[in-house]
């Protein structure tokens, strides 16, 4: 055992290797970390891209760019490209950097199974973005992907699509499990759970919802293929199967899905939000039982998304009670925010201002997300614009704005220096105006009774979409800004401190900036 | 706020963009024309306002933190981080908010599922891209397309004032009579929406749905399919015509008789000419969606018609093919979609036009004779 522990030892002195093969071989958590952002950017931007060509699209009423079959490639792969290669792997690599620091240990506990789940995403990738250069094109049925229009109807690219969502996903549940090894076994020596940080805990939270709803988006995938391939008949109504029985279990993966891509931004923002109020965060405790009760109660809401699908009435008031109460504990959250910031003695850095808009704007979509709930209400909202402004407010300005606000709010402990606040500053008030720009009208949109998924529109919706589309290219061209921003930071620029808010806490601020390769060798002690 | 919203958003819109014509700026759902549009045109007044509220309070504080709290005004930090009261509080009022949010929807979903005492029962299938209206009682139905010209949907022509919210042949329902809709599909999942009526149901092929609708205003009332179905399901609206009973009860008699008139007219002797001109038309509307309007298709989910096997080759197979479709694909089974004077001339228009010049003609009776042998 001691001869073990005296080899580490000695590796703790090695720096990173030298050339590409730090990068494919590295099983150093601030390697994997970096790599996993780097590569959630670049989906970001491609993602980004076809929402530019959905918007230009949609600028004019008729036809004017792209056909209908290339435009419903670019709406699925753009919420595909979003959803699994943008908003999922940039929570992984802030776990990966910010999990070990938080908790005081030397990196997260399955090293090598952490270089093996990122190295599988690029390849999941270059199978899906791939299928755009098929012939018959790319998978054009929604990022729902609902059966039988991707099983009997869909192009033959669909098997690729699947093939590479099995990656995606066992690379999520290889995270995940990592995760949970490492939260669970390597925290410092007094750190209690209830004395975690809570972007540990929503993480460890998030890590339970992602090893039990992958396997069963796994699942729907696997019997998609059977159906396409094997002659099963699965969702093919003329077998004997059901196309809603697609639905059913979609979206019992789709709902914790939501929320995998929400709770980890909950946790980092009540981390910036009593940095930059030099307060404790209020109710620290209730923030974990209501991250409990919202993972909870992910589980029993899935056919809110299937209100007019025809469930019977009894199922039909069950979902929309269950989905009702989800607000509670969401408020709780929000009120703990707004009574941090409250007699603080608040500053307004890059971060904070990504972590209010957050607050503000997720509210606002948890207020429309309310609205969806009442079921009856749903039948005039359910597949309009209405539904895309709503997912739209908690996934740019919730999922997004956190990551922002976290990357913001990390960078000088990953890269040794201060941001350009300047740049930063603008960078936020270019977003925040161009994504209310580009989502708030979809609500109205929605409610004047425009479906969404749609590539030409009645003449009386030309105007405001004209507006979201003008909206959505300033939101668009604003993050090259960002890139911009992070690229000064790494080369150069002010020196940062091991602890550069005044009111930030938390392990992660005892060490260096910028963080030496390996930290925590030994494990500090926590009060 | 919403009021304010639209304040400001005019303001803006007229100030940016000085042309645009006001009346356009719809903002909210509108009240509809029947009992249960209304329902629910109220629950979405009540929690949108509920929610403004809630947010004027939540960012009211926010706000004058923000204001009042900031260290350039010298504010120094208080150091409370919980309270149980206020914590117990804040669980308990939004949760009665909930409970009482909920009881007028439960009411007004359990009238929504109320099916029962239909007068009137229509079938709607949804196809890919149109719908297909049935009048189960009086064996008796037909195809509703849509009518915007491709021109206008690809900017050579002015775009008409129900643009692409327009259709050929739409449902006609009569006033005042509580009217039941049986919904399914033929191919992949749609959804019928009239947003007046506050009716959106899914159809799902291998299932019926039920919904229903009582309008007492006559007008015509657009909506379109909410459920992505394929490449044209921006191309496929809904427009239901009410109309009052004497009306409706006139209207069913003459259709009837024209359906009737157009059964006999298998049994005519078709020439050449009158089956490709008859053809070019049928081809347009069933058919051009996918394959394209010169026959060229999309390959591969659409092949193209133009020199292919199937249209220059065995007469039966090109037959069969088209009143049964292919399992498998997105080809339709066409039997019971069009007439056999229909099918007669579409096949016939396939194999002769765009240069396929097989010089084959295929009859009504030819058809008529096929499906007999089935």
């Amino acid at each position: 055992m001691s001869a073990v522990a005296d080899t580490h030892a000695q590796e703790h002195h090695h720096g990173p290797a030298k050339g590409i093969s730090r990068w494919l071989l590295t099983t150093n958590h601030k390697d994997i970390g970096t790599m996993y952002l780097v590569f959630s950017f670049a989906m970001f931007l491609l993602g980004g891209t076809m929402a530019m060509v959905i918007r230009a699209e949609l600028f004019q009423p008729g036809l004017q760019i792209v056909q209908p079959e290339f435009f419903n490639q670019m709406t699925t792969m753009h919420g595909l490209i979003m959803v699994f290669g943008a908003v999922m792997p940039a929570f992984v690599g802030l776990a990966n950097w910010m999990l070990p620091l938080m908790i005081g240990a030397p990196d997260m506990a399955l090293p090598r199974m952490n270089n093996w789940s990122f190295w599988l995403l690029p390849c999941a990738f270059l199978i899906l973005v791939s299928t755009l250069f098929m012939e018959g094109g790319a998978p054009n049925f929604g990022w729902t992907f609902y059966a039988p229009l991707s099983t009997t109807y869909g192009p033959p690219s669909t098997t690729f699509f699947i093939f590479a969502v099995h990656i995606m996903g066992i690379s999520s549940i290889m995270g995940a499990i990592n995760v949970i090894a490492t939260i669970l076994n390597l925290r410092a020596p007094g750190m209690t759970l209830m004395k975690m940080p809570l972007f540990v805990w929503t993480w460890l939270i998030t890590a339970f919802l992602l090893i039990a709803v992958m396997p069963v988006l796994a699942g729907v995938v696997t019997m998609m293929l059977m159906d396409i391939n094997f002659g099963t008949s699965f969702f093919d109504a003329s077998g004997g199967g059901d196309p809603v029985l697609f639905q059913h279990v979609f979206w019992f993966f789709g709902h914790p899905e939501v929320y995998i891509m929400i709770l980890p931004a909950f946790g980092a923002v009540s981390h910036i939000i009593p940095a930059f109020s030099r307060k404790p965060l209020f109710g620290y405790a209730s923030m974990v039982y209501a991250v409990g009760a919202i993972a909870l109660l992910s589980f029993v809401v899935w056919a809110h998304h299937m209100f007019t699908v025809g469930i019977p009435i009894a199922g039909q008031l069950f979902f929309m009670y269950a989905t009702m109460l989800i607000a509670v504990p969401t408020g709780v959250k929000v009120f703990n925010w707004v009574a941090t910031m409250f007699r603080g003695s608040l500053t307004f850095e890059a971060p904070m201002l990504f972590a209010v808009a957050f607050v503000i704007l997720f509210t606002i979509g948890g207020f429309s997300g309310l609205m969806l709930a009442i079921a009856p209400a749903d039948f005039q909202y359910h597949d309009t614009y209405f539904v895309v402004a709503h997912f739209h407010y908690v996934l740019v300005p919730g999922a997004i704005f956190g990551i922002f606000a976290s990357a913001y709010f990390w960078l000088p402990k990953w890269t040794g220096h201060m941001y350009d606040e300047t740049l930063a500053k603008t960078h936020f008030w270019l977003s925040f105006v161009g994504m209310n720009l580009a989502f708030f009208p979809m609500h109205f949109l929605g409610l004047a009774g425009m479906p969404r998924r749609i590539p030409d529109y009645a003449l009386q919706f030309a105007d405001f979409n004209m507006i979201s589309s003008i909206g959505a290219f300033m939101f668009g061209v604003t993050q090259l800004l960002f890139l911009l921003i992070v690229i000064k930071c790494v080369r150069g620029g002010k020196e940062a401190a091991a602890k550069p808010w005044d009111g930030a806490e938390g392990l992660e601020w005892t060490v260096p900036s910028p963080a030496p390769y390996h930290t925590f060798a030994t494990p500090p002690e926590v009060k | 706020m919403r009021v304010h919203a639209k304040r400001a958003g005019a303001l803006l819109g007229g100030l940016v963009f000085p042309t645009w014509s006001m009346a356009d700026w719809t903002m909210n759902m509108s009240p509809g024309v029947t009992g249960t549009s209304n329902d629910i045109f109220s629950l979405h007044m009540t929690i949108l306002w509920i929610c403004v509220v809630i947010g004027v309070v939540v960012f009211g504080v926010m706000f004058w933190s923000i204001f009042a709290h900031r260290k350039s005004q010298g504010h120094k930090p208080a150091n409370f981080h919980e309270n149980t009261l206020v914590e117990i509080l804040w669980t308990i009022i939004p949760f009665v908010i909930l409970v009482v949010m909920a009881i007028p929807a439960t009411a007004t979903l359990v009238d929504m599922y109320d099916t029962t005492e239909a007068e009137v029962d229509v079938k709607i299938t949804g196809y890919q891209w149109k719908w297909q209206y049935e009048y189960v009682d009086q064996d008796f139905g037909y195809f509703s397309n849509l009518a915007t010209p491709r021109d206008q949907i690809e900017n050579r022509q002015d775009k008409g004032e129900n643009y692409l919210l327009e259709v050929d042949n739409p449902l006609i329902i009569p006033v005042g009579k509580k009217v039941r809709f049986l919904l399914t599909a033929n191919d992949v999942i749609h959804s019928w929406w009239v947003p007046a009526f506050g009716v959106k149901k899914d159809a799902i092929p291998g299932f019926i749905n039920e919904t229903w609708v009582r309008v007492d205003e006559p007008g015509v009332y657009r909506g379109q399919c909410t459920e992505l179905c394929g490449k044209d399901h921006g191309f496929m609206p809904v427009v239901v015509e009410a109309v009052p009973e004497e009306e409706f009860n006139v209207w069913l008699a003459e259709q009837k008789a024209a359906a009737q008139k157009e059964r006999e007219l298998t049994q005519k002797d078709w020439t050449m000419d009158e089956l490709m001109a008859r053809g070019e038309k049928a081809y347009q509307t069933a058919c051009a969606a996918c394959h394209q309007p010169d026959g060229s298709g999309a390959p591969p989910a659409f092949p193209a018609l133009k020199g292919s096997p199937i249209a220059t080759g065995d007469v039966t197979a090109h037959i069969d093919i088209v009143v049964n479709g292919k399992a498998g694909t997105a080809m339709q089974a066409f039997g019971n979609q069009l007439s056999e004077v229909d099918l007669a001339a579409v096949i016939t228009y396939e194999r002769n036009a765009w240069g396929n010049n097989t010089g084959d003609m295929v009859t009504p009776k030819e058809i008529l004779d096929y499906k007999n042998q089935q």
